[in-house]
Formats: structure tokens, sequence, C-alpha cells
């Protein structure tokens, strides 16, 4: 038998399922390993051994670290930021409780960007995450922290959220396995809101199998989220091996020069290796997915101009102190409680939602929205898959990029297009590149983007992939 | 200018507020209440917790569709919710979930108004501001209870159709009747379950362009809503008089004084960056909504006035019986009882001398809540309609029926009050009341027809009221062989 930590879920979950693995000794040997964070990946961790109780289900003990974007009751909720420092949720998420349900239990809530704006996690109140393969770059982001913990062997799966690219391109920039579902896929009820008709959670795993059996125990319509529609069918375990008799589109307009060539080098290979697999690679147009950026930078801050509004020190979270009235109160909490980064967001979004700006702006974005909603519709009708790189460059310096918001945001370039469009999306470990500038090879992800609600055929051809791919680099020090 | 005052021709649209009685609140499972002790009806939801999302409530549809029947609305195929976004201490998300460009109910009409549209939307939580401003600026403590936040509302919105005060509180009653039937919601308004706010504006007569308005706010009676426009029609009136012009803003009306304070002008007004509520679905009512919603509404007043006026009644005595369902039922049950009587000798027997013996007695009671039964009321005015017994014994009979209750044919046996039917005994007393009085007799028959009144008194008098007066003029022509 493998050492107990460098099992996949899958695998522990059928010897715990057997007894032929102690549930209680599997969660607390990750429980130490977790309290062996060094990544500032954790924001907090149980403090206490699992009590052994029934835990029947196909993720029978097994633990999981959840971004501290889901409420969890009776432990600290912080979506990342300060101005929800004390925050105890007097509930719990709905994607948390059928984990639950599915007898998963969780380890400990993961540092992420301050309500999951960023992509590089340096926009958490509470300190960068750093990347386990080379500890002076950053994890990618929002879900850094779960991405790193899984990367960096501090638990063997996570939750994370994805708005424009919060899962998948962490999962890219820590050589591990990212998925997010179809809007509608899982509930999001109890998930804190960034941008509501974006957001999707889902699952940071080592490898598709264990994604597959996170989407499996989490998806499904929710009567408290009225956009929720779970996926037909359900989901099982992947078992495909070759890729013969599918399509994959590669998008024109989204294979530029932009991007680094350690990064152009992998994805190629990884075209190849499809074609190796039997599978056909395809040129596609999706003529408006290169402005979906900027769609994106108006329609998410908009959302979340709304959505934030409501931390105001009065019911719950952080009140700055001082002298004066309610209003003054509001002023002084929120400037003290947002960070630079959500505080920007704030301000264009509430520009975009202006009387007078209006149209200009959330008006022609949800136009824009559309508009490649229905490229990935057209491109559908030719190919089975669309895929591209998950993120332009590896992981970047700490520090490399916060001078220049527009540069970060560049980040999502590949990933912001299948979230506007609502579609499910993958990010895989593809191969290593050595960063621009050389240094330390490090991991590039492989995007792979279906139709909506087409999570299993997605679940699928990324098996078959990763299998032909073999990815089985660790970061040093971590075992596998 | 001055002279020309009067002829500033009101226009008026009304904003109504109406609290549905659903069980629980429009976006989570708090239940609904009155005067409980705040912040007992709460939830992370509509406490706005992170990460809570709303649900709509199903029951509040079908009261928006019901609404929508009864007023005639053209319903959305699909309507959407949008959020207006606020910052205020009674708004926890800090935005209302409301409904913005494509209301669930369109065009429609009620009476004589045109509706322009009626929205669903969450009510605010109550505020209080502790201190001496009374406002939240400056305030020593703002207090909130989140008890009413949430609660389900039906905006409705009229098009400027009225043309004066009292005409506007007249036809917020009606919409008040017409909702209260519904059994969608109290409407009270002193709970504010029911709020009024008014759009006034004046312009010459004659004119089909609208002035600018101004927005009057929550008066909490009809009566203050009267008296709120008019003092409002009044001041704008004057202004313009003077030659001023009135500014856009928003108003509030005091009772006590009287008077209006601005609570904020054009340039203070919110932008609410309105956006589409992305967190809910689309409204999409199946036909089998829209019909349990048009199946479910019962009469309703202003169908009701028709039909009374098609069955004979005047407009006011309709009026006066329809609007009130119980009075209504009443009445409706009075008039079959008594078959082969006139809907409208009923009416005016319901609308007049039973209101009229219910004022005397000083009993509250409505007709429908007194003593006289609709049977022994349709009894009553059979045993008139059969000339068993004088519309004057009628009343005296009524009277009795007031106090006590009871059969109208034992009172009439009790009282002695049946009229006489033995002509020769009447002919007889007539005949002495001639004897008495020659001096009347001579007029009479020199063509002084009003002389006849001395006589009929006299055997009035004699009867005790129980003769027929018809037959008795009748009867005194004929004995001076006129």
């Amino acid at each position: 038998m493998k050492e107990m930590l460098d099992l996949s879920v899958a695998e522990a979950a059928t010897l715990i399922a057997a007894t032929e693995l102690s549930a209680a000794e599997y969660f607390e040997a990750w429980r130490q390993a977790a309290s062996g964070d060094e990544l500032n990946a954790y924001l907090s961790r149980v403090d206490h051994p699992l009590e052994h109780q029934d835990m029947e289900g196909p993720l029978g003990g097994i633990p999981v670290a959840i971004k501290d974007i889901f409420c969890t009751e009776g432990m600290p909720t912080t979506a990342g930021s300060r101005i929800l420092e004390g925050y105890v949720p007097p509930y719990t998420a709905a994607a948390v409780r059928k984990l639950d349900e599915a007898g998963a239990r969780v380890l400990g809530k993961t540092n992420m960007d301050e309500f999951a704006m960023g992509s590089s996690n340096e926009n958490s109140g509470y300190g960068p995450v750093l990347n386990p393969w080379d500890r002076g770059r950053v994890p990618g982001g929002s879900s850094g922290g779960s991405a790193a913990a899984v990367a960096g062997g501090l638990a063997p799966c996570a939750l994370g959220t994805d708005t424009g690219g919060s899962i998948r391109q962490p999962a890219s920039l820590c050589g591990i396995v990212g998925l997010k579902p179809t809007y509608g896929a899982i509930s999001r009820y109890g998930m804190i809101a960034f941008a509501s008709s974006l957001d999707q959670c889902g699952p940071l795993t080592r490898d598709v199998t264990d994604a597959a059996l996170l989407l499996a125990a989490m998806e499904g319509r929710d009567p408290c989220d009225s956009t929720s529609v779970g996926i037909e069918g359900g989901i099982v375990a992947p078992s495909r091996e070759d890729l013969s008799g599918l399509r994959f589109g590669v998008p024109r307009e989204l294979a530029s020069d932009s991007y680094d060539a350690g990064v152009r080098a992998v994805f190629e290979a990884t075209l190849a290796r499809i074609e190796a697999l039997g599978g056909e690679v395809a040129e596609i147009g999706l003529p408006s997915a290169e402005h979906g950026i900027s769609a994106y930078y108006v329609l998410a801050p908009a959302e979340a101009s709304s959505n934030l509004a409501r931390y105001d020190g009065v019911r719950y979270g952080m009140r700055a102190g001082g002298e004066g009235d309610l209003l003054e109160m509001y002023e002084r909490t929120r400037s003290e409680g947002f960070g630079t980064e959500v505080k920007r967001r704030i301000m264009l979004g509430t520009y975009a939602l202006s009387s007078g700006y209006y149209d200009a702006y959330y008006g022609q974005a949800q136009k824009v929205r559309t508009r490649i909603a229905e490229d990935f519709k057209s491109a559908f009708d030719e190919v089975d898959f669309v895929v591209t790189p998950t993120s332009p460059s590896v992981a970047f310096g700490l520090g490399e990029k916060t001078a220049d918001p527009l540069e970060m945001y560049l980040n999502d370039f590949f990933t912001v297009p299948m979230s506007l469009a609502g579609i499910p999306a993958i990010s895989i470990p593809a191969g290593l590149a050595e960063p621009e500038g050389g240094g330390k090879r490090l991991p590039v992800g492989f995007q792979i983007a279906a139709p909506a609600f087409a999570e299993q055929r997605l679940l699928e051809a990324s098996y078959a992939l990763e299998l032909g791919i073999g990815f089985d680099a660790r970061p040093e020090g971590v075992g596998g | 200018m001055a002279e020309n005052a009067h002829e500033l021709e009101a226009v008026i649209g009304l904003e109504i507020h109406v609290q549905l009685a659903t069980k629980t609140k429009m976006f989570c499972g708090c239940e609904l209440s009155f005067g409980d002790e705040p912040n007992v009806h709460t939830c992370p939801i509509c406490l706005a917790h992170p990460g809570v999302l709303p649900v709509v409530n199903e029951q509040a549809i079908l009261f928006a569709l019901q609404i929508g029947a009864a007023l005639e609305c053209e319903i959305a195929p699909r309507s959407i919710f949008h959020r207006k976004n606020y910052f205020y201490p009674d708004s926890p998300k800090a935005y209302q979930i409301s409904q913005y460009d494509i209301p669930i109910c369109g065009p429609g009409r009620l009476g004589d108004v045109r509706i322009h549209r009626a929205h669903l939307e969450e009510d605010a939580a109550k505020t209080i501001h502790v201190g001496a401003s009374g406002r939240i600026h400056g305030s020593d403590a703002s207090l909130v209870d989140f008890n009413r936040g949430g609660t389900p509302l039906v905006e409705i919105v009229t098009e400027p159709d009225l043309r004066g005060a009292a005409e506007a509180a007249a036809w917020a009653r009606l919409l008040r009747e017409t909702v209260r039937q519904l059994g969608v919601s109290d409407v009270n308004m002193e709970e504010g379950s029911l709020r009024v706010d008014a759009n006034v504006s004046v312009r010459p007569a004659g004119s089909s362009e609208l002035g600018t308005k101004t927005e009057l706010k929550n008066m909490n009676s009809f009566r203050f809503l009267q008296r709120g426009v008019e003092a409002e029609l009044t001041r704008q009136r004057e202004l313009i008089a003077a030659g001023g012009t009135v500014e856009q803003e928003t108003l509030h009306f005091d009772p006590t004084s009287g008077s209006l304070t601005s609570l904020r002008s054009k340039e203070e007004a919110h932008d609410y960056r309105y956006f589409p509520e992305p967190d809910l679905v689309p409204i999409v009512p199946t036909e089998a909504m829209l019909r349990e919603a048009r199946e479910s509404l019962p009469e309703l007043p202003a169908a009701r006035i028709e039909r009374y006026v098609g069955e004979g009644l005047s407009q006011d005595v309709a009026t006066v019986l329809a609007t009130d369902p119980e009075t209504a039922a009443y009445f409706e049950a009075t008039a079959t009882a008594a078959s082969g009587v006139e809907a409208k000798t009923v009416a005016n027997w319901v609308t007049g001398e039973l209101a009229a013996a219910l004022r005397q007695s000083g009993e509250e009671a409505s007709a429908a809540g007194s003593k006289v039964t609709s049977a022994s009321l349709a009894a009553l005015i059979g045993l008139v309609a059969e000339k068993k017994i004088s519309h004057g014994s009628g009343k005296t009979v009524l009277a009795a029926m007031v106090a006590e209750g009871g059969d109208p044919g034992t009172i009439v046996d009790r009282e002695d009050l049946a009229q006489i039917s033995d002509d020769g005994e009447l002919a007889a007393i007539v005949a002495a009341a001639i004897e008495a009085d020659p001096e009347a007799a001579e007029q009479i028959r020199s063509g002084n027809g009003r002389a006849i009144g001395a006589i009929v008194g006299t055997v009035m008098r004699e009867t005790k009221g129980r003769a027929d007066g018809g037959e008795v003029n009748r009867l005194i022509r004929e004995q001076l062989g006129l």
C-alpha cells in the first residue's frame, strides 16, 4: 500500500469503505500535514481529531480543504477580507453540506484573494499564499490557498470558486486539476458572492477522477438557489482511455503570440498528444472571445459593487471605532475593512451601473457576453471541446504584477470567456516549462471546455488525456 | 396670472404599496408579523448574511396575479427582478429586490382610473433615529427592526387620471376594498399594510401636457390623503398664481399641522443603479397559475356596483351596498327572500329605513351585524308591499326589530299594527273625521286639495297609523262626492 498521504481521494475512499484504512487515522494524518502549513495556505484549521461517527458515503472520512469563501457554521469565514474578521456564520454552504452528507469532513479554510478578486492571492487581507513549487512565486488566484494546499501536500483535495478563472488558473500554476462546472451545476447557497451571475464552485484535486468524485457529491438542484439546476444523469468516475472520434477546437482568436513560449510549447505538445490518442484537432473561431476580459471587468465589478454593499459593520464582521453617526461608521468600516483591489472594483462597478453610463458599459458588456455564448454554441456544432492554455504564463513572482492591475487582469484571458458563457471547463497539468527569463521549471495547465452540463464527457476526455500525458511531477518535498 | 389660478386642473396619480398577507416573507421562510418584539422574525437571508440567496415566495406571485386579474392588468408572460441599490439601515443587503422594466402586471384599469403597472418587491425594515434631528444625519443612535424587512409588497401605480383630492381618496377606498376582498392583504393603513403616495401636479384646464409633479409620501389614512393632496394642490396653485414654478420634489404631509415639508429635491434624488437580479430566475406564470388567479376572483366592488345599477339601483345606492361585501351579501339575501319586491325597493329599505333606524338606536352595528336578519327584513318589506301594514307602521316595527330582533309578524300582532282591512270599519272612521271638521271638508269640496291632509291626519290618529294612506284618501274623496 502507498503511503497514506500519497493515496488519491478515490483510492482512500475505497480503502476506507473496505475498512482497510481507518478514516480517523487518515483524517488525522492530513490534519497533521495541514498543521505544517508554511505556505499560508490555510486561514483556519480544525483543531481536533475526527470524532469517529457515522461517515457512510462515497467520500466517507475524506478531509477537504474549503476555500474561506464558503460559510461554515461555527467556523470563522472571512472571504479573505479584513471586513469579515471575526465572522462566524450561523449556517453552512450547500456545497459543503453536500460534501458532508457524502461523508467528507472539513479540514480547514483556505486563504484566497479578498472576495475572490485576484489572480495571484496577493489581494488576501491575511497575507499572500506561496506557491509550493517556488516559494518566491504566487500560486495564482483567487483560490490560491486551495490550490497550494493540494499541490503542497497539505490537503488531499479542496473546494474553490471560479468567477473568471479562479479555480482553473491557480490549478494551472500549482500543477493540479481544477474544474469549473457549468453555471447552475452546484448550488451557490452559502458561497460568499463576488459576481453572482458568474460565480461557480468546483473541486481542486490531484487528478481527474477525484474531481469527478467531488463534483458527483456536490452537483444538484438546491431549492435555496433558484439558479441551480444540477447535472442531468449525475456524474460517475471517468474511465475512457482514448480520444478517438473526438474533435478538439483551438480558437484562432485566442492563439495570439502574447503568451509565454514555454506555455506555448507545452500546449502544442498536448495537442499532439490528443492526436496520438486518436483525437482530432481543428481550428475554430470565437470571434468575440478576445473582448471577454473587457466585458468581464465591467460585469463582475458591477455585480460586486452591489454584492459587497452589505458589509457595513452593523450586523457582523468588523466595525470601525470612532465618533460620529451611522453614516460615518459605514464609511470608516468600509475604508478600513476593504483592500485596494476590492475598492477599485467597487468603484468600477458603481460607475458602470450609474445612470447615464449603464448602457455604454453594463449594457454593452451584456451584449458581448451573449455574443461569446453564441460563439461557443456555434463552435460546439463543429467540435466536441474547445481547448486553450489555462494561463498565459507559469507562476509569476510575488509582487511582479501587483503594480499594474491590467497586467494582472490579463491572466484571465483564456479562462474568462468560458465563465461568461457559463460552460464547464477544466484545467489539467500538461507539463513543465521554464518561466520567461529562466528559472526552475513550473507547471503548465491545459484547459478543456465543453458545452453546458456536458461535465461527464469533459471528465472522460480529461481522464484519457491525463493518462496519456502521465504528468507526475511534484513540488520538492511533496510525496507522490 | 392670479385670475387664472382657479382654472388650473388637478392631475393626480397614486402609488399604492400593498403588503401581501402571505405566511412568510418574500425571499425567505421567516413568518410575517405585526406588533411582535423587534427582530424576532429574522434569519440569515433577511439579515443579508454573506452568501445567502433569495428564493421567491410562490404565494406572493399568485397574490400578485390575483391583483393583476382584479385590476384587469395585462400579465407579463415573463417578468424579472432587478436590484435597486441604496445605502440605508432599513435595507441590510443595501439593495431592494424589486421589479423594474418588466413588471409582472402591465396596464389595467379599476373603475375610471387606468393602472400603469403593478409589480412585486420586498418591504424595508423599520428604522428609528434617536436624537434631536429624528433623521439619520446627526442622530445619536439609529435603531432597526428587521421583522418587517422582506415582507412581500405589490406596488400598484396608476396613470395620472384623478382630477381632485376627494376623487383620489374615493378611488383609493375602492382599491382598498377590491384588494381586501381578494383576501391577499390586510389593507390596514394604520399598520402600514396599505400605503399610499400621491403624485400631484396642476395644469391649465383642457391642456393635455403634464405639469411638474411633486410626490406626497405615506399618508396613513384616506382622510390624510385627501387633506394632503388638497394642501398640495392649493400650494401649487398659489405658487403659480404668484408667478412661481413647481419644483420636482418629495414632500411629507404632517396631518397635525397641515404643513408640507420637503424630504428631498430632484437634485438629491438617488441613482439606484438598477440591474437585473442575478440570483433569481424570471417569473413565467403557467397557464394553470393564470387560471387559478382568474378563477379565485370573487365578485369585486366595481363589478357589483355595475350589476346593481343594471338591476335598477341608482349609482349612489349601488355604491353604498356593493362596496362592503357583507352589506352586499345582506342586501342580496334580503332581496332574494323578499320575492316579488323590486330590488330597488329592498335597496331603499336597507340604505334608508334600516340605516336610519340603526342610527336612531345608536347601534354601532352595520345592517349585516344588526339584530335584523335579512329574512325578517324581507318579511317586513313583504308586509308593507302587500299592504298588510302601512309604511309608517313598517318603520315602527323596524325600530322594534332593531332593538330586540324577532319576527315582524309577531310585533305587528303584539302592537296591533295590522292594517284595517275591513272597508266598513275604515269608512266609518273616515265619515266621523269628515263630520268632525266641516271646515276642511268644505275647502276640499271647493278645490283646495291640500286641505285633505287634516282629515287624513285625524284618521291616522284614530287608527294609530294602521290605515293605508291611499285608501283613506280614496274614501274621503268618495264620501265628499268628488
